[in-house]
């Protein structure tokens, strides 16, 4: 199964979505959350998005998702501390990271690749990658 | 304090990893005394807190190089990069983290650095900044501080200046800049979700770009001293 990665400034964030998406997938997929600093402050670092990817990460590999500015950047700086076999099987999606975390877990629950998991989310891509 | 070759004179000042390991601590300080004023820059036209995510960050640094020994400049700076990244907590630190370690390659094994190896050092870390945060000249951020103070820097050292006279001209460029994103509306980072109410303020990460090249100048003067 696809691991799911969701990188949010605030905890709060990260955990309703954890609620909305276990709600569609009782049965649980790998999923790791980013909310916050661990200072328990609002903001991201690659550190901790580093090792929610470890957490989760298997051959099939791993789906990132992430709210808004720095998110972003933490992801890419994690993902450059991956070996290079590694970082092929990371995607990070510029979905709207509500919507997009449901379609993930409902795809990641049936088993879905990651390439075309990937690729439905594409019509939920809101532009904030680039 | 000492300097390498002092001996050889304004033009061929290079510069130790004892230099550069106190140039960085001194980076702090200032960050730690702006703390204040970066935050509230940011408090116009962000989150407030890149003042906070600046000391934060430059603490964690400081208390990594307590006592680091090396005679390579590009290990010192990768580790300053690296506690950048994992201690910020914003968008500055990706962006500085990944400055500092490109700039860190730029330099890797090297015991000295004279003006060229700045020259390489801010090049590579303007690269960095660029590929990570996507943004340009004129955007509102740290790059339209650093973009015309490597510049300047360049300028210089293609007239024969010195490392110190170097600087000055890099931190007159930089504030040029930071001033300069006060008569623009921000089109990356938090500032671009105000879109015309970012006019008339200025960005702090281009503040804090400026702050840290002023650092680098004074530490300068006060090495050649
Ligand atoms: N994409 C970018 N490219 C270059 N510089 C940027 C970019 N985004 C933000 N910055 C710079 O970072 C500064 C803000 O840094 P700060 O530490 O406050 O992060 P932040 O914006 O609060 O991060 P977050 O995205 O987590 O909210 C801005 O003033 C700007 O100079
Ligand atoms: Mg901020």
């Amino acid at each position: 199964m696809v691991g799911l990665v969701i990188v949010s400034h605030s905890p709060k964030i990260a955990e309703g979505i954890r609620d909305l998406a276990l709600q569609m997938t009782p049965a649980g997929i790998p999923l790791a959350l980013v909310g916050g600093l661990s200072t328990g402050e609002l903001g991201t670092n690659p550190e901790q998005v580093l090792e929610a990817i470890n957490q989760v990460y298997s051959d099939d590999g791993v789906l990132i998702l992430f709210d808004l500015g720095s998110a972003f950047m933490s992801a890419e700086t994690a993902v450059e501390f991956l070996p290079e076999d590694k970082q092929e099987r990371i995607y990070i999606s510029g979905a709207a990271l509500v919507e997009g975390a449901i379609t993930a877990a409902v795809e990641i629950s049936l088993g879905k690749p990651l390439e075309e998991i990937n690729q439905s989310l594409e019509s939920l891509n809101v532009g904030k990658i680039g | 304090m000492t300097l390498l070759s002092r001996k050889k004179g304004e033009h061929g000042l290079k510069l130790s990893t004892s230099d550069i390991l106190e140039i960085v601590r001194d980076i702090g300080k200032v960050i730690e005394d702006n703390k204040q004023y970066l935050t509230e820059l940011d408090a116009a036209i962000g989150d407030a807190d890149h003042g906070i995510n600046m000391a934060r960050g430059f603490r964690a640094v400081s208390q990594k190089l307590e006592g680091m020994r090396s005679e390579d400049i590009g290990e010192i700076l990768k580790a300053v990069g690296m506690t950048l990244v994992s201690n910020v907590g914003g968008a500055s630190g990706p962006l500085y983290g990944t400055a500092f370690i490109r700039a860190a390659s730029a330099v890797q094994g090297k015991s000295s650095a004279g003006l060229d190896d700045f020259v390489s050092m801010l090049d590579a870390a303007i690269e960095g900044i660029k590929s990570r945060g996507k943004a340009e000249l004129e955007d509102k951020t740290m790059l339209d501080a650093l973009i015309p103070a490597v510049a300047a820097l360049r300028e210089a050292e293609a007239e024969g200046m010195s490392l110190v006279a170097a600087f000055a001209r890099a931190k007159e460029a930089a504030n040029t800049g930071m001033l300069h994103t006060k008569d623009i509306v921000a089109r990356k980072g938090r500032a671009s979700y105000l879109g015309e109410r970012s006019f008339g303020h200025q960005d702090p990460g281009a503040t804090s770009s400026y702050l840290m090249l002023a650092s680098i100048h004074e530490s300068l003067q006060e090495l050649r001293r």
